[in-house]
């Protein structure tokens, strides 16, 4: 009985995306998307330069408008809504509440100009709260789980090194509990060793807040690590689509064989 | 008009009529929207930016023959930009001009509140650097626009998290942003925080004019403005050890006044209508080079 209504709060998705496609001018970016995304589940989006994937995480986010096809989100009482008829207030609230973006390049995720605290808690003043302690003592917290020092809190993000920023990044979009997480290459631009730090905090950290996310990246390493399930773009499309596991041992397109195939062995 | 009359081929204030009107409309819907930045057609005035082009404007537009002006600088009536916009409309409009706050009908100031409580029949001009509180943490005004359009202000609390963070007390003490009848937050402009309490349930009309960015903004009579602030560090305003050196009040804004270069210096009252006043009546501070007769 349990089991069964576990397995029917299970089936409702979190994200719709039903034949989304955006163009700019003439050309047309990415089309025809359409998938479900489940509360829990990470879905990896992998494609070479130019595929169409940042575009379309874009549009899933509400960042850009789609031209075609229409993206629902279950919002938190579990109805499902178009992001397209939402008004921008509200679009906007969710975006501060029950979405997290983190972006590919830290500088752009983060407001450099005020300290590492300050960052975690902007979220949290966003959303009325009004008590420094605290807000300070959710921004310490959260610095002790994404592993950055205490002592840094009063730090300016530019005193930071590329992962730490990439990890406050993270940090900052967390506190508040979203429930839906998109990412950006979020290991783009790090060096190998703080990328497997850093996969490794995401991964502990997606699990053990059950959070769902889409995270787009070029790096099968990331999304074998992090993905359960896996989209393979190509020149806007998406050609194969499954369990991460399978797509990667067994791909069928021709350009998901490449890519497997292209990866280097050590 | 009186005898002496305004500068020949000028209009009445400076501004033609038309260019008055513009900024009157502007001034209504100001009103209407307690705190909400309206844009005008600001024009050159024959001061540069920054000196109080938009206030200058805003008294302008507002200024009657009948009416009494009075202009301070940080609260004096004696500093170079309060006496020549003093002498520009006493040139251009010919109206009335005194230091006296209860005299006046219109008030033009930079950063202060005269001490003297206003009335209902008096205004209040403000001269505004910067009329938007959120600009220096978000740069883009598209943003902030939309951000006073959805009442998000959580980033203003960020700029007084900082504060604390780095400071241990809220260390902003001019500017300090406010929300206007429950709605918008708005800057001030540079008054001291001291100020604040003073423009909260206000029986004069409070006009702000910005020149250079081409905003005006205003608090109705009796509108109720509350200073930003977190649960667990309430607003402060300022407080002072001493009394003021030359009429020994303990309840004004003081200004520091260095005297020589062995550390000797005088606090005094910024409102100079203020100080003069309570020296009339016979008040005396400890600096004033005579006996101390009426002190408190």
């Amino acid at each position: 009985m349990s089991a069964l209504a576990a397995e029917t709060v299970e089936m409702t998705p979190i994200l719709a995306a039903r034949g989304v496609g955006h163009a700019y001018g003439d050309f047309l970016a990415c089309r025809d998307v359409s998938f479900d995304l489940y509360p829990g589940e990470v879905l990896g989006i992998v494609g070479e330069s130019g595929s169409g994937k940042t575009t379309l995480l874009k549009c899933l986010s509400g960042h850009l408008e789609p031209t075609e096809g229409e993206v629902g989100f279950a919002v938190r009482d579990g109805e499902m809504r178009l992001l397209g008829e939402m008004g921008e207030p509200e679009r906007r609230a969710l975006a501060r509440t029950d979405w997290a973006f983190v972006h590919q390049n830290p500088r752009d995720g983060l407001r450099m100009s005020v300290s590492a605290g300050a960052n975690i808690g902007e979220r949290l003043m966003a959303n009325g709260h009004r008590h420094y302690g605290n807000i300070r003592e959710a921004a310490l917290e959260w610095l002790a789980k994404v592993e950055i020092d205490a002592e840094r809190i009063d730090d300016l993000p530019r005193t930071f090194s590329g992962g730490m920023q990439q990890r406050l990044q993270i940090a900052r979009n967390l506190v508040t509990g979203p429930r839906l997480v998109f990412m950006d290459e979020p290991t783009g631009g790090l060096d190998v060793s703080v990328q497997a730090r850093l996969l490794d905090l995401l991964r502990g950290l997606v699990q053990r807040l059950g959070l769902s996310a889409i995270v787009v990246t070029h790096d099968l390493a990331v999304a074998r690590l992090l993905s359960t399930r896996l989209m393979v773009m190509q020149g806007g499309r998406v050609i194969e689509a499954g369990l991460t596991d399978q797509v990667l041992e067994d791909p069928q397109a021709p350009y998901s064989q490449l890519l497997v195939s292209s990866v280097l062995q050590v | 008009m009186t005898a002496t009359g305004p500068l020949p081929g000028y209009n009445f204030a400076y501004l033609n009529e038309q260019t008055k009107r513009m900024i009157r409309r502007a001034l209504l819907k100001a009103v209407a929207i307690p705190g909400y930045q309206v844009p005008f057609a600001s024009r050159e005035m024959p001061m540069p930016y920054g000196w109080g082009t938009g206030g200058m404007q805003v008294t302008a537009s507002i200024l009657m023959p009948d009416d009494t002006l009075k202009v301070i600088d940080q609260g004096a009536d004696d500093t170079t930009n309060a006496v020549s916009i003093r002498n520009f409309f006493a040139k251009t409009a010919a109206v009335e001009t005194t230091t006296a706050t209860a005299q006046a009908s219109v008030i033009q100031t930079r950063h202060r509140i005269p001490e003297e409580p206003l009335r209902e029949d008096q205004i209040l001009v403000y001269q505004v650097p910067i009329p938007e509180p959120l600009r220096f943490l978000e740069p883009r005004e598209t943003e902030t626009r939309k951000m006073h359009a959805l009442s998000e202000y959580g980033l203003m609390h960020v700029k007084l998290y900082e504060d604390i963070a780095r400071y241990g007390h809220i260390a902003t003490t001019y500017a300090y942003p406010v929300e206007v009848d429950g709605r918008y937050v708005m800057d001030p402009s540079p008054t001291p925080k001291f100020d604040n309490p003073k423009m909260d349930d206000c029986a004069a009309l409070q006009l702000f004019g910005a020149g250079r960015e081409k905003r005006i903004y205003a608090i109705p009579p009796y509108t109720k403005v509350i200073s930003l602030d977190f649960d667990d560090y309430p607003f402060e305003v300022q407080t002072w050890e001493e009394a003021c050196g030359l009429c020994g009040a303990r309840d004004s804004y003081l200004d520091e006044v260095i005297l020589d270069d062995r550390g000797g210096r005088l606090f005094c009252c910024s409102d100079t209508d203020f100080c003069e006043k309570r020296r009339a009546m016979g008040y005396r501070g400890a600096m004033s080079g005579e006996p101390q007769e009426a002190a408190e």
